[in-house]
């Protein structure tokens, strides 16, 4: 049994301690918007918030997460009112949308240290987050604008 | 434990069918193709029916979708056209996934002289195979509201107009919510028959043509999206597949006991070509995949197959054999005496490798029987509703109305979720363990169990009659897959050559292979295109030029090509160390032309597409800004399988199994500018969802000869290859 903090409440999962986090989130605790993509940290879809900090939930033991505070894309806003989520709905930005969790809660962190950050910036962060759509572009306009659009 | 059960879209049939409140049409399928009708109507005629477009009182609109969602946008597009000639309140209407019954909701399609009806949403065609029939049934139900208003007025139809959801009558400035109409009026026996010319007028589109945000969109930004892997249901256990590691062989055996004793572990079920470890939570069955130790049949077709030395030294064996199995796919003049007479010939050949969909959500699917056995529901993201639904039953010896299909989102589809292999899977496990059963392949299982693009090799040559004109053109595509690998092989859409032939030469591997993304136009527009750029090099002409002067284009293909050379500035010089490249794109109906600007790390054989533009003509399009991301997802996964994405199999084993060693595009790599445009025309929708990779392969490859005096002729491009290039 593992205790954590999930979108501001508290759980306890009854998984081994080596479970990923991944799979603690998505099918002990049915937070679904967290995806599972490569199962490898290659590929971003899983990524969370850990402390504040992106982190690919199928490479983090549950373990580790113990007394922790993991922010999913459930708990990013109670509304889909987060910069990010409103600049990609703008920008129209998901298509089969399966990585778009990943790709925003990735972006999110970026925001939190960088709040105005250059193209470069941006790619640089988020190349770790695979989109097969090819949506990258609008990825860029969609972090872009809610840099600016706060 | 706590459960909660999705279901995605409501699919309330039904409920609707019994339901008096609203006002309700029935659509069947006819030998035109859809029908609106009533229900008396149908049951006349003894037609299948289901419901197609509901009125509420309160003046809600629900139209039923049949665009199967990966991503193109068709579950928005297709119903948009419905709703233009319904003349609603697009804010007011709410869609549901159509049924998988395509009897009812299919569209019609000729195979050879039969014509059947499907919900196949593939080759970019959701749009182009609905659109006449939702603007119909759109204009329909618009007739039955005004005739209502008409006769609760007693006014003359003729008199009324429409504002979205409402009927007007200008002259007493009376007017009617649809609700309102809804609450009194009754679907006539008959329906109204609709004319052409009775359909709106470009002009008067308030939808079509203009940017209508996605229906799916809000839900894929905060997570409550439902793809089929998010399933949960009450008792639901999890499974996993181990396939052979050579295609298609058979389990013989394995260590049953050992996984059955280990934590979790519910069941190991065998498969025609897999063993299937179930347990009571995912976590649990990735353990015992990993402890599973299977051990398989000898004697699969695929068992020794090594596909590089394949394509290298055995494909271009089978082009030069004078009896190797072949068949004609294009026949035009007389060839042999374009090529006796010809001033000058030029050849090339062009070699392409497999490629892998790589879809981001692993295939899954999730199953549950009723307690007699006799009926299953399952949840998947099926490109093909109906073809699922019956493949589903007959790997159950079921009758496809035992099956009860939930469609999903799908995380990507590209061509491989047109077959339910996945879903079948979790169907047979469900029955097996009697439980609810999530079925989940890992990534390295999606990978090695993959249905590839095949592997192919191109013999191309042109006859250049006394005036240079290109009189005779002959194609042989090598490689497996039958018709999978001659998409795309006919120039006819943009090239008048006179006389030509052109032919596949077939083999087979036991390498499972699919569509993907246009197939086969990508490597056959790598050669055809490929070859004309030598062409235009060796005649000393500018490769637009080439094609105005030599090849006998389209109409179609001058206005895209005109296009281009505006939109990319062609004739205007790049910065040292810049190129460009172009080529012509082709599917599903739309034709375009596409131009790359590159550069390239010669030290590290790295080629970089910093911009690219593409004019397409893709006849009315329904909603351009999704697809103008159509096509930019089009290019991206074009350059992804054209910069690095490449499959191999070596002792009947597929070499690649997760993203690092399948690698795909990242945002680093993607160009910094994408243009397209569409040409302004009034014909029908053609398919946008594919145009944008066909012309990659050779852009890119016209690009580097421009940029290095060099060639490429076998994609992807890797920077290996790439080094070899230069030094040749």
């Amino acid at each position: 049994m593992v205790a954590f903090n999930v979108n501001g409440k508290r759980v306890s999962v009854n998984a081994e301690p080596d479970t990923p986090l991944l799979w603690a989130i998505r099918e002990h605790l049915k937070l679904t918007g967290t995806k599972y993509g490569c199962g490898a940290g290659l590929c971003g879809a899983c990524t969370v918030h850990v402390d504040g900090k992106a982190v690919k939930s199928c490479l983090t033991p549950l373990s580790t997460v113990a007394g922790a505070t993991v922010t999913t894309i459930e708990g990013l806003s109670p509304d889909s009112g987060h910069p990010l989520q409103k600049a990609w709905v703008a920008e129209q930005v998901p298509q089969c949308g399966y990585c778009q969790s990943g790709q925003i809660m990735k972006a999110a962190e970026l925001l939190k240290q960088t709040p105005d950050p250059s193209r470069d910036q941006i790619v640089k962060h988020m190349d770790g987050n695979i989109c097969r759509c090819g949506t990258y572009p609008r990825i860029v306009a969609a972090i872009q604008r809610a840099a600016k659009e706060g | 434990m706590d459960h909660i059960e999705h279901d995605g879209l409501k699919i309330t049939r039904r409920q609707f069918l019994a339901s008096t409140a609203w006002l309700g049409f029935a659509v069947a399928f006819a030998p035109k193709g859809l029908l609106l009708m009533s229900e008396a109507q149908a049951k006349a005629a003894n037609y299948e029916i289901g419901a197609w477009v509901r009125i509420s009182p309160d003046n809600r609109i629900t139209i039923l979708t049949p665009g199967a969602e990966m991503g193109q946008g068709s579950m928005t597009g297709v119903p948009i056209a419905l709703a233009e000639e319904l003349d609603a309140d697009w804010d007011t209407v709410a869609l549901e996934w159509a049924p998988a019954d395509p009897k009812t909701y299919g569209y019609s399609r000729k195979r050879g002289n039969r014509l059947s009806q499907s919900m196949a949403i593939v080759g970019s065609r959701a749009v182009m195979m609905y659109y006449n029939d939702m603007r119909t049934v759109g204009a329909q139900v618009r007739k039955v509201l005004l005739q209502a208003a008409a006769k609760k007025w007693k006014v003359n139809p003729a008199e009324l107009s429409t504002e979205p959801s409402v009927v007007v009558h200008r002259a007493s400035g009376r007017r009617l919510t649809y609700g309102e109409i809804a609450s009194f009026a009754e679907v006539p026996a008959t329906m109204p028959e609709v004319s052409k010319a009775e359909l709106k007028d470009k002009s008067q589109f308030r939808l079509i043509g203009k940017p209508v945000p996605r229906r799916d969109i809000p839900e894929k930004v905060n997570g409550s999206a439902k793809f089929s892997i998010d399933i949960q249901l009450p008792g639901m256990v999890y499974a996993s597949t181990v396939h052979a590691p050579v295609q298609l062989a058979e389990p013989k055996s394995w260590n049953d006991a050992k996984v059955r004793a280990m934590k979790g572990v519910i069941d190991v079920v065998k498969l025609d070509q897999g063993v299937a470890v179930v347990a009571d939570t995912f976590e649990h069955v990735l353990a015992a995949r990993k402890v599973l130790d299977v051990s398989w049949a000898e004697g699969a077709v695929a068992q020794g197959y090594d596909s590089e030395n394949t394509l290298d030294s055995i494909y271009p064996k089978i082009a030069e054999d004078k009896s190797a199995k072949k068949k004609t796919v294009g026949e035009k003049g007389d060839i042999n005496a374009a090529f006796a007479g010809a001033a000058k010939v030029h050849k090339a050949e062009f070699r392409s490798d497999y490629g892998y969909h790589a879809q981001m959500e692993p295939l899954n699917g999730v199953a549950r029987f009723n307690a007699a056995g006799d009926q299953v529901e399952v949840w998947e993201g099926t490109q093909a509703p109906g073809r699922s639904r019956q493949k589903i039953a007959e790997a159950l010896g079921f009758q496809p109305s035992q099956v009860i299909h939930h469609q999903q989102y799908m995380g990507g589809g590209f061509g491989r979720r047109s077959i339910t292999d996945y879903t079948i899977e979790a169907a047979l496990i469900a029955r097996a363990t009697k439980r609810p059963v999530k079925m989940i392949w890992t990534r390295e299982e999606d990978m090695a169990y993959g249905m590839f693009r095949p592997q192919s090799f191109q013999c191309v040559q042109a006859a250049l009659d006394n005036d240079g004109k290109v009189s005779g053109w002959r194609h042989c595509v090598v490689g497996d897959g039958g018709n999978l690998i001659y998409s795309g092989i006919k120039i006819d859409n943009y090239y008048g050559i006179p006389n030509q032939h052109v032919e596949q030469r077939g083999t087979s591997h036991g390498i499972r292979l699919k569509h993907w993304r246009a197939v086969a136009h990508p490597f056959n527009l790598f050669a055809i295109e490929g070859l004309v750029d030598e062409m235009a090099a060796k005649e000393s002409l500018d490769p637009l030029e080439f094609r105005r002067q030599r090849l006998a284009m389209t109409s179609k293909a001058k206005r895209v090509f005109k296009a281009i050379e505006k939109m990319s500035a062609w004739n205007t010089k790049r910065p040292e160390g810049r190129a460009l490249g172009l080529a012509v794109t082709d599917r599903s109906g739309s034709l375009g032309a596409g131009v790359v600007e590159i550069s390239l790390d010669r030290q590290t054989g790295k080629i970089r597409v910093h911009k690219v533009w593409v004019a397409i003509d893709g006849g009315t399009v329904v909603q351009p800004e999704m697809a103008r991301r159509n096509v930019e997802s089009g290019i991206i996964y074009g350059l992804s399988s054209v910069l690095k994405e490449r499959a191999t199999m070596k002792g009947g084993k597929v070499v690649q199994s997760n993203f690092h060693d399948y690698e795909v595009l990242r945002m680093s790599e993607a160009p910094e500018e994408l243009h397209v445009e569409f040409m302004d025309r009034d014909t029908k929708p053609t398919g946008l969802g594919e145009i944008g990779n066909p012309f990659i392969p050779a852009a890119v490859a016209n690009a580097f000869y421009a940029l290095t005096g060099k060639r490429l002729y076998h994609m992807p491009f890797t920077p290996a290859r790439v080094l070899e290039a230069l030094k040749a």
